[in-house]
Formats: structure tokens, sequence, C-alpha cells
């Protein structure tokens, strides 16, 4: 052990994004020479090594060059400069599935898969029977491929693809596809070559993923390395990275139009947390604070002010107003503050979106603030999941055979 | 399942890889199973890249394979097109050339079936590769194989249908009573190697160019389907037919830098045999129909055109090499 297994050695990558691709003579000789075309560095010197039994993760936000790096990790792209040196047999799992041949039967796909991954016909009959049961194909292994189902295809690619018994296992998002119990024997199966001292190269976005089998975390940012640190402290890079790029991306909308029958709008959304003025992500269980300021043009009686929280991917976590709250505010013309306070949230990782509105008792929205505030919870501790919740633990002896 | 100690050590592939994960069971610590050292760059040298195909030659079996199988897994009567498709071809020149324009060749069929076997290798091998990259896409923007591997595969399946072809020629024979030219038969595959060589050179330039000039698969049907193949003398004999015009005007030395000449008329020497023979057509007069030259020409000329092709293979590697880079995007 300590060899370096993956040396990535100063690569950058360049792409040419043409505004029109031409690809046939007569285009070629027309346009010769004024091609519109932008350059887009994918990857612009990435340094670091993967050491033997190591098994890392890349962060990046989609568009960082997450998949750009694997794919020249694996053979696929060529770097524009520098090189990668692997040592040892890799195998990659960049697309279940990828090199099968529809019209060939299962039992063929897997010889010629094989083959593709550097396996010699013994290689794979060795292997085969534990290739099938662990696709749970059974019968259908026979069958053309083309009539599998897209779940019957994942598990062939990923059972062949780990069935090459790599030193370097690269895994590309394929985890998304698949039934959960499917992603579950196959989370089983990178662990188990975690033990067995693989060197696995991990890209995704979910950094809980990334706290649950890394040993160390590359965060990615535009082509560049933006941190290489051991997993916990490169997914606080990640999240402290995407506070910044989510602040530069939410740009306040134009001013709130002030119509007769929208006699108040909100002017300041602010969230205080435990972390406030220290860090850009609170903590599980610190208090927080949501403020807003509006101003009021006239007087209203029964206004409703509302949050409610998302993640990223559109999920609701939570969300109440001071109708629920039994609260009804009267407002007098001119500005004012309101807060919702909370003394402790207890959330795990995220990084959420916080929506604010303001709405009359009979549901007339006065206005409203989406994507208003992030709220970027940062769990220090092993735990897993939305919510943070403190489970009592109590072993019986009497329930022990 | 069988326990993760009981791994052969020696084995590339452990035999407990697959199956349900058991945290219960004893891992070991296994070691490198290989000692491969991959660089992945833009520049890799041509010994490199040849090693890589190399060791991928396992790989190009299967895809030939794969590639006969899934061309007739579907048609009725699947393989028998592979020869029925140039035996069509066989009697349109035949009518063609004997029957209607009376070339006077002797057992025309035996003639023109030597040197069309050798051709139509060529050809498919040539045309079916210089759009295999294009047509395989999806594969190699997701797999890492040298994709040098596509052309020579193209090639492959090509030789395999000249196998096909190559036996029907010999039941021709047995039936027309034709014999070969018994102690020439070792021409033959001095007349191959070249011919596999000069193709591969050609499939692997033209795959990568093509990626790019996607008007090249067009124009390799026009350029090698028509005008290459009336520069070869296989419907019509070099030595009766052209040989006398282009030695009055100096050019013969113009008809041989096409480099599948001297390999299609080493086959014909070996397989067809007549050097001369009395013409079908009346008033008879004896025709050279082959040149007289010893076996040693044949093999000076054969190995001359290896020479060639060994060096239009590097080129085609070295720009392959270049081309290949940028693939994965171009597609």
């Amino acid at each position: 052990m300590g060899d370096v297994a993956v040396d990535i050695q100063h690569i950058s990558k360049r792409f040419r994004l043409y505004e029109a691709k031409y690809t046939s003579l007569k285009e070629r000789v027309i346009h010769a020479g004024k091609v519109p075309f932008r350059e887009l560095w994918a990857l612009d010197d990435v340094a670091f090594e993967v050491a033997e039994g190591e098994t890392v993760g890349i962060l990046g936000q989609n568009g960082s060059g997450k998949s750009t790096l694997l794919k020249c990790v694996c053979g696929v792209l060529q770097p524009t400069s520098g090189q990668v040196v692997v040592r040892g047999k890799l195998s990659g799992l960049l697309e279940l599935g990828a090199g099968f041949q529809q019209e060939l039967s299962g039992r063929d796909n897997v010889y010629l898969n094989g083959s593709m991954l550097g396996m010699s016909r013994r290689d794979v009959d060795r292997v085969f029977d534990d290739i099938v049961d662990f696709s749970e194909l059974g019968p259908f292994i026979d069958n053309q491929v083309k009539f599998y189902s897209s779940g019957m295809y994942v598990r062939l690619g990923f059972a062949v693809a780990v069935s090459v018994d790599p030193d370097i296992l690269v895994v590309d998002e394929v985890l998304a596809v698949g039934d959960e119990r499917f992603q579950r024997k196959c989370l089983g199966r990178i662990k188990k070559f975690q033990k067995e001292g693989r060197t696995i190269f991990f890209v995704t976005h979910a950094p809980d993923l990334v706290r649950q089998v890394c040993d160390r975390g590359v965060v990615l940012d535009q082509g560049k390395v933006i941190g290489e640190e051991v997993a916990t402290d490169a997914i606080e890079i990640y999240h402290e990275h995407l506070v910044r790029a989510g602040a530069a991306a939410a740009a306040p909308p134009g001013g709130p139009v002030l119509a007769p029958e929208r006699p108040i709008r909100i002017t300041s959304v602010e969230l205080e947390h435990g972390g406030s003025g220290s860090r850009p992500y609170m903590l599980p269980h610190e208090p927080m604070t949501v403020r807003f300021g509006y101003e009021a043009s006239d007087r209203i009686d029964g206004v409703v002010f509302s949050y409610s929280v998302f993640t990223r991917d559109g999920t609701l976590v939570h969300a109440s107003d001071t109708a629920i709250l039994d609260q009804l505010v009267d407002v007098a013309a001119g500005s004012g503050q309101v807060e919702f306070h909370f003394d402790e949230v207890p959330l795990l990782d995220g990084n959420h979106l916080v929506h604010v509105g303001i709405s009359s008792r009979t549901g007339e929205i006065y206005d409203v603030r989406e994507n208003a505030l992030e709220l970027n919870v940062k769990n220090p501790g092993q735990a897993r999941g939305l919510v943070a919740l403190e489970p009592q633990f109590t072993a019986r002896a009497a329930s022990y055979r | 399942m069988t326990s993760a100690s009981s791994v052969d050590p020696g084995s590339p592939v452990s035999p407990t890889l697959l199956g349900e994960d058991d945290d219960d069971e004893p891992v070991v610590r296994r070691r490198r199973s290989s000692d491969v050292v991959r660089v992945v760059s833009a520049r890799k040298p041509v010994h490199e890249r040849v090693a890589d195909i190399w060791r991928a030659r396992e790989l190009l079996v299967n895809m030939v394979r794969t590639e006969i199988r899934v061309k007739y897994k579907s048609s009725f009567l699947g393989m028998l097109w592979s020869m029925m498709s140039p035996a069509m071809t066989l009697a349109v020149y035949v009518l063609v050339f004997q029957v209607i324009l009376k070339n006077g060749i002797p057992n025309f069929v035996i003639f023109l079936f030597s040197g069309l076997l050798l051709w139509n290798l060529f050809q498919v091998g040539v045309q079916t590769a210089t759009g295999v990259v294009v047509n395989n896409a999806g594969l190699v923007k997701r797999v890492s194989f040298p994709r040098e591997i596509l052309a020579l595969a193209a090639v492959g399946s090509a030789s395999v249908f000249f196998f096909f072809q190559a036996c029907v020629m010999v039941i021709f024979m047995v039936v027309l009573h034709t014999s070969p030219a018994w102690t020439l038969l070792w021409l033959l595959p001095v007349a191959m190697v070249p011919l596999l060589v000069l193709a591969s050179a050609l499939a692997i330039f033209l795959a990568a160019v093509n990626v790019y000039l996607r008007d090249t698969q067009h124009l390799i049907e026009v350029l090698v389907g028509a005008a290459w193949f009336w520069a070869c003398p296989i419907v019509y004999s070099y030595q009766s037919s052209v040989a006398p015009k282009l030695v009055h005007h100096g050019l013969t030395w113009l008809y041989f830098l096409n480099p599948v000449t001297p390999l299609i008329m080493t086959f014909q020497r070996v397989l067809y045999a007549l050097v001369t023979a009395p013409s079908t057509v009346p008033p008879h007069p004896v025709e050279h129909l082959l040149p007289s030259w010893g076996w040693f020409t044949y093999l000076w000329a054969d190995g001359a055109v290896l020479g060639v092709s060994l060096v239009l293979l590097y080129i085609a590697l070295v720009v392959f090499g270049r081309l290949a880079g940028n693939f994965a995007e171009e597609l």
C-alpha cells in the first residue's frame, strides 16, 4: 500500500463549443476558417493523487468538470494537456451497459462487455454464474438485451463491471439508477471493495454519500480544484461554495410593483442562526430566526406572513404561516418587521431554500419572495438524512436468545 | 457462496466477487492484480498504441464474432446471403463479359472469382471500416478501449466472409474440373498478408478521418467501389487487355502504382493457373492471359506491396492517434 493508484498530472481539457457543427465537406469548405466557436476549459490544470486503497469522492455542481475528469481517468477522453497515470486494472461505471449490443443475448453481451473491460474468455467463464446471480436475471440471460427492462439492463451492466475484479473502480453517478434495493446492493459491493483495499474514485453531488463512503473529497468548480480535504471538510467547502454560487444566482428580481390590491410588500428578508457571523452554515439543533421587513401603504387587517423550506430537489421540508399559528396581524401603514424564531432546528445536512410571502386572510397574495434565503445545515456527526433526531438506544437482555 | 479467503491469489478474477454483500464474511485485503501502468494523454507514441491493440486482441475476436452474428441474426437465409451477393455479382459479370462482350477467356468464372475473392475482402473491409467509428458513437463515448479495434474488426469480419467465399470457390473449381497451380499454393498467404495490412491501414485511416469529414464515407463508396475496382485486373486480363497498350505508351509503372494489382494477379496465377490458353471465341488464337513471370517476380512484387502497406499502416496509426483524442467530442 501507499503506492499511487491514480496520478492526475496537471490535466486540462478544452472543449470547443461550436454554434453550428460542420462535418460535411461542402460545409467545411464554405465555412473554412471561420467557424464560430467558444472555448471552454472543462478542466483547468487539475492535479492530485489517489493512493492505493483510498476512496476519493469528487464533489461539484453540474458543469464543474466532474464527469470530464472521470472520462479522462477512464481514457474515454484524452486531456488537451497533461496526463493521467493509472496503475493497475481500472473498471469504469460511467454508464451501465454502455457497450451492450442490442441484438445479442445477455449471455453474449456479458462476454463482449467483459472483453471490452479487459477480461479473457476464461475469466468471464469463471464469474459468469455470479454475474447472473447478482444481476438477478435468471433465465432471461439468454434473451436479447433489447427486450430487457431498463432495470435489468443496468443490473447486468453493474454486475459485469464489478466482476472485472478491478484494482481501481471509477463510479459516476450510476448509483442513482435502479431501485432502492439494488442501489443498496451496489453500495454494499462498493463498501466491500473498500475493505478489500481497492481504490475507488467516486463522483456525486450528494455530500451525504461522500460522508458515508469516502476517505477524502475533492471539490471541483469550473474545472479547477478548489478543495482537497478529508471528506467532511470537503463537504464543508462544497457547501460554502454553493452558498456563494447561490447568492450570485439569486439576483433580486425587479422592484415589486405596488398595485392597489397589493398594499404591502416585503422589503428585506434575513436569516440569523447560531453560526451567523462566524460561518455560512448552521449546525443541527442551533436556533434560527427568519426575519422580514415590510412596508405597507395603508392599514391592513389580518395579514398572513408565511415561510416554507424546500430541499434543492423541491421536497417541502417544513412550511407554516401566521394563520396556522393563529396569530393574525393587523398592520399599520408604514414599515415594520416580523420574525419567526425557532429555538432549535432539528435538521441534518442540507442546502435548503426558503420562500417567504405575505397574503391576506382570504388567500390573496400580496407579495412573494421565492428562494429568498438559503438555509445551510452541516452535520458534524455521522448520522445521515434530512432530520436531526436523537435516538435513545436500549438493549434488553431478555430480547436476546 | 464461498468465503473470500479461498481466493486464489494468482487468479485475476476472484470467484467471490459477485453475490449478496455480506458483512459478516471475513474480508481479505487483496493485492493489486495487475501492474499494468496505463497513461492517458493526448500524445501517445505509436508503439504504445500498438501494444494497447495487442492487449485487446480478444476484444477484436469478440467484435468480429458479434458483427457476423448481428448481421445475419434476423435474416431468414442468414449466412447464405454473404455468398449470394458475390455470386450474383459473379453471374452478372460472366453474362456481360463472356456472353455479351465475348472476351474469349476460357473458364472465365474461375478467372473472375480468383480476383473478386480478394477484392471483396478489400472493398468490404475498407468500406465498412470507414463508417465504423461514427456508427459506434455510443460505444466510443462511453467505453475505453483502443478505438483502432473497431476498424480492425471491420477488416476481420470481411476476412471471415472471404473464407466463406473461398469455400464456394473451391466448390466451383471442383464442379468445373479446374485445378490450381498446386506448386504455387504457398503464394496465396504471401498475397493475403499484404492485402490485410493494406486494408487495415486504409481502414484505420479512413475511420478516423470520417469522424471529422462525414463525406468520406460516400467518397470511398465511389472511389473504391467504382474507380479502384476498374483499375484492377479483375474482370479483364492484365496480360491480354491492358499490358500491350501500357507498354506502347510506357505507362506500365503507372498501372502498378495500384498496390492491389500484384496481389490480385498472384491470386489469379495460383487459382486460375492458365498462363496461356486458346481463346473461346473463333478463330481461337492463343491468348496470353497471365504474365509469364516466375514465382520469384510474384514474391518480389507482393513483398514490395507489403513494405508499402506497412509504411501506410504506420502513417494511419499516427494519424488515428492524433485524431482519436477528440472522437468523443466530435461524435
